[in-house]
């Protein structure tokens, strides 16, 4: 029956002028035939057309011959312990046969299609989206005959409550990933607690400040003056992977330079953090926690390589170009009796980037 | 019974006339009985697909999925996702002893250990950054030509989906071989996440499983990058391509391609054919790179170590759009207020990005309630046709590759001998001046373009003749565009900006004065579509010239061949063109009669 009804009545009401603001023009150019069609060389000169066909073939025919040859190239090519040159080899190799077998299948297709194969263009008519006003009443039907047979829209009470219980029932799979992280325990009671783990760092009092990656204590009398030495905590040694020594790495790093005294501002407060023209801050930046590893020694500035941010070590490490808002935490430091450099004490602020308890 | 009857002729058919085979058709007729599959090779088979070159950008963005896939798969079977501790003990003699995680030491063994594994490994790499691109272009191909208006604007939004998601995708696979760029990568992720207000901090702890690396990153990531995102993916990828078959594909204008209709090659055997070569094109020639360029040497790198950085490095291409906002945020946007920190130096480049993102999503939509066009649209437009969208898209798209160039601040400083702050501050100042600038010269020259094909409908175009008027004045004959080749320069239509009229209430609403005020800023500058009416006396005019240069010419050379005492010499060496009744080149100077110069005085006018 559907077959029967006016094909176009469907079209137009999707079709019909637009009530916004589109112009319809009242004679519009009228659209012409398709143009005739042009035949192909192919299509003209049967020599070309058999050009065309031994081409394809012998694409295809090159391409099996490809795959042979990756298939040899893997047993040609070992790759031999510690040769590097072998991988290079083995690489390349298997790879150009690969890419060469599969190229010729494609242009092979692609000129089959183009050649060879009818180049007839077909006009297919196109349907307005929208289902035929018919389907759309059963559709709409379906759904008032299951709304009545069930009650869901007159039974406010059994509908609503069912959808508190399916969206409170949501709650327990949320809450199960809590258990991402660490939560704390008796043993370790910050463990859960990242404001407080941000907030510390494994330097403290009397830790002397070693070579990185080294570990080697660095003297005083070590620090020339324009020198710059990455610097770990002596004790970073003890730590073990399993035990977060990248974690604690990744707080701990600092940069250790040595500038002239007179040329040195520290903050008030800080008079004292540093011994001799010696200062050691946080290599961390308070950007986004890349570390702060250029040091410019005749400017005395450090620059982040990611994002450029610049710091006047002559300064306190303030900012001074860049993304970054905050200073580099300092780390205080003196001497001990044998002639180390040592911390005395921990961070007064948390080192890298900013976080939202932070202050 | 009926049925039993049908069944029974139809196989009584394939008997008298199998095609492929007894055996095709017995088995044709067995998957069909129990599949009615023949139902779906009716309806697909001989599909009508229109063909333009631009159309196949998508395809890149689909077979370098197809061949991501692969590649990856092939990965999963080598790569271990844990960040357990070892040493070191493979082929790569440089690295041998050094202490690094089982992520790491897997990659460098699948690199170096297992034949063949290096160049898969790099099919992977290089196919993501193809697929990322392909899916680039191709939205930009929708964008320009309005293919995303009705009934398209959820198949933008499924395809803009698709993007978010193959840049997620290549984001976790990046920190996967837990080398030292990739924990930098995760590094920086980590410093922004910690940037966001009142969530950032937790978000970030229980993403790392506790603090910064930690030892649970990559395995997470893992199970994202090869479960959780190719199934969205996947899914979303299905759903595009059946929108596309449902809605079916857009045509450019052209003769006897019209609204209702699409014109074009069949899917068998014309597309298997095209797009089937296309996949192993766009497969081989991502071998072929793979096979010749080397990308992510993670051995050069070393394990992930907090403190060294290499200056220079860059990130995939397509997270560079976001690193540059990082870089471009003006300093000290950050301070404590409420006894919390709010960071704006991250949240800043975060809600630019957020906004960009999402008004390139939503854009379909605007764009609609600007118009108020309810109409279905299958043909592509020109981008000159729709010159304030055409405009907003340059800018949109300076605006991306202001931010894309500033990923690579360092590097154009020290290339090019700039200082950091002055390439930095030049990015700023074109991250405003860039879009705003392009958005007006595109829009004008998109303009220009309209009037430029208008004339040529109406005028002809320039043929390169020039004629001598008895006056001594030159001029050129325009002749008239073939038939076929007018329909693409005149078939658009346009807009009239939004008259706003009051309510019932005599007021004019809030929104209603933002969309007349939009519509206004779209519509103001526009040309009026040609009539058939306009085109019909043009081309009257045009032929009429035409014919009476012709016909002056011919008496000129006629006399002067008479003059010279040869009245039966040819009167053209060569024969008019079948086509335009016009001869390649004559040589000639025209005495003109007084109603030639008259034409000639109109036509002038009319210019």
């Amino acid at each position: 029956m559907a077959h029967e009804e006016d094909p176009l009545e469907h079209e137009r009401a999707s079709w019909k002028p637009s009530p916004g603001l589109a112009v319809a023009v009242p004679d519009p150019v009228q659209n012409s035939e398709l143009p005739p069609h042009r035949e192909r060389v192919t299509d003209k000169d049967p020599a070309a057309m058999k050009r065309a066909v031994r081409t394809v073939y012998t694409l295809f025919y090159l391409s099996v011959a490809a795959s042979i040859w990756a298939v040899a190239a893997y047993m040609i090519f070992p790759i031999e312990d510690g040769q590097i040159t072998s991988i290079r080899h083995n690489n390349l190799f298997i790879g150009l046969g690969i890419a060469l077998a599969l190229l010729a299948i494609g242009i092979g297709a692609i000129h089959w299609s183009k050649a060879i194969m009818s180049d007839k263009e077909f006009v297919e008519p196109r349907h307005a989206t929208r289902g035929r006003d018919t389907t759309r009443e059963a559709a709409i039907k379906a759904f008032a005959d299951a709304n009545e047979e069930s009650g869901f829209g007159r039974r406010a009470m059994v509908r609503n409550s069912l959808i508190a219980a399916v969206v409170a029932s949501i709650a327990p799979g949320v809450v199960l990933f809590r258990g991402l992280a660490p939560q704390s325990s008796p043993s370790n009671p910050y463990a859960g607690d990242p404001v407080h783990l941000l907030s510390q760092t494994m330097w403290k009092k009397g830790m002397r400040l070693a070579h990185d990656p080294s570990g080697v204590p660095i003297k005083a009398s070590d620090v020339t003056l324009g020198s710059a030495f990455h610097v770990i905590p002596e004790a970073l040694a003890d730590v073990s992977h399993a035990e977060g020594y990248l974690d604690e790495k990744a707080k701990a790093i600092v940069l250790l330079m040595r500038l002239p005294v007179d040329q040195l501002h520290p903050e008030p407060g800080h008079e004292d953090w540093g011994f001799d023209g010696i200062v050691a801050y946080s290599k961390v930046c308070t950007h986004v926690g890349c570390p702060v590893a250029l040091y410019e020694q005749q400017t005395h500035h450090l620059l982040c390589p990611c994002h450029q941010s610049q710091f006047d070590v002559s300064h306190g490490a303030r900012v001074i170009f860049g993304p970054a808002a905050r200073a580099l935490p300092q780390l205080p430091i003196e001497v001990d009796d044998e002639g180390y450099i040592v911390a005395k004490s921990d961070f007064h602020e948390p080192v890298g980037p900013s976080f939202w308890e932070r202050h | 019974m009926s049925t039993a009857t049908a069944t029974s002729r139809f196989q009584e058919e394939t008997k008298e006339k199998p095609l492929g085979g007894r055996f095709v058709g017995w088995a044709s007729n067995y998957i069909d009985e129990r599949t009615s599959l023949s139902g779906f090779v009716k309806e697909l088979g001989r599909k009508i697909f229109p063909d333009h070159w631009s159309f196949m950008l998508g395809e890149i963005a689909l077979w370098s999925f197809v061949v991501i896939l692969l590649s990856g798969t092939f990965l999963t079977f080598f790569f271990q996702a844990s960040m357990v501790e070892t040493h070191y003990a493979g082929s790569f003699i440089p690295m041998r002893g050094v202490e690094m995680s089982a992520a790491l030491d897997s990659t460098l063994r699948l690199s170096f250990d297992i034949r063949g594994g290096l160049l898969v490994r790099q099919i992977h790499h290089w196919a993501a950054l193809v697929f990322v691109a392909g899916i680039g272009v191709h939205m930009l191909r929708i964008f320009f030509t309005g293919a995303f208006r009705k009934p398209r604007e959820l198949n933008w939004v499924i395809g803009f989906i698709l993007f978010i998601l193959a840049m997620a995708e290549g984001f976790t696979g990046y920190s996967l071989p837990d080398d030292l760029l990739s924990g930098n990568g995760l590094r920086i992720i980590d410093g922004m996440v910690k940037g966001i207000p009142l969530v950032g901090t937790w978000i970030s702890f229980l993403l790392f499983g506790g603090e910064f690396p930690g030892n649970q990153i990559v395995g997470r990531l893992y199970t994202l990058h090869i479960l959780l995102l190719p199934a969205i993916l996947v899914a979303l990828l299905v759903l595009h391509l059946m929108l596309m078959v449902i809605n079916k594909h857009t045509q450019f204008a052209g003769p006897g391609r019209k609204n209702s209709n699409v014109v074009g090659y069949p899917m068998m055997p014309v597309y298997m054919s095209k797009m089937g070569g296309f996949f192993f094109i766009v497969f081989g020639v991502i071998v072929l790179i793979a096979s010749l360029f080397t990308i992510n040497p993670i051995w050069n790198y070393g394990p992930y170590d907090p403190s060294p950085v290499s200056a220079g490095t860059q990130p995939d291409w397509y997270i560079g759009f976001a690193d540059g906002a990082l870089r471009l945020v003006p300093p000290h946007l950050e301070f404590v207020w409420l006894d919390r920190t709010w960071s704006f130096n991250i949240i800043l480049p975060l809600l630019v990005l957020g906004l960009f993102i999402v008004l390139v999503l939503i854009y379909p939509f605007i764009e609609a309630w600007v118009t108020g066009d309810k109409r279905e649209h299958h043909i592509a437009q020109r981008p000159r046709h729709a010159a304030t969208r055409t405009a907003i898209g340059v800018a949109g798209v300076i605006f991306y590759a202001v931010l894309w160039a500033a990923a690579s601040s360092d590097l154009i400083a020290t290339h090019f001998s700039l200082t950091m702050e002055g390439v930095i501050h030049t990015l700023q100042a074109l991250l405003i001046l860039g879009p705003i600038i392009g958005y007006f010269v595109t829009k004008r020259i998109a303009i220009a373009l309209q009037k430029k094909d208008r004339e040529i409908v109406l005028h002809g175009y320039e043929s390169g003749r020039i004629v001598r008027l008895p006056g001594g004045e030159f001029t050129e004959v325009h002749r008239t565009v073939d038939q076929y080749d007018r329909f693409k320069l005149v078939d658009y239509e346009t807009y009239e900006p939004l008259v706003v009229r009051p309510n019932a209430k005599g007021k004019i609403g809030f929104w209603q004065n933002t969309r007349s005020a939009l519509s206004r800023w779209f519509f103001e500058d526009r040309l009026t579509p040609v009539t058939q009416t306009e085109l019909d006396a043009a081309v009257a005019h045009q032929h009429h010239t035409l014919e009476e240069v012709n016909a002056t010419t011919s008496a000129e050379i006629q006399g002067a061949h008479a003059r010279a005492g040869h009245p039966e010499s040819p009167l053209r060496p060569q024969e008019p063109d079948a086509k335009t009744g016009e001869i390649p080149t004559t040589p000639t100077s025209v005495l003109s009669d007084d109603e030639e110069n008259k034409h000639h005085r109109e036509k002038d006018r009319d210019q």
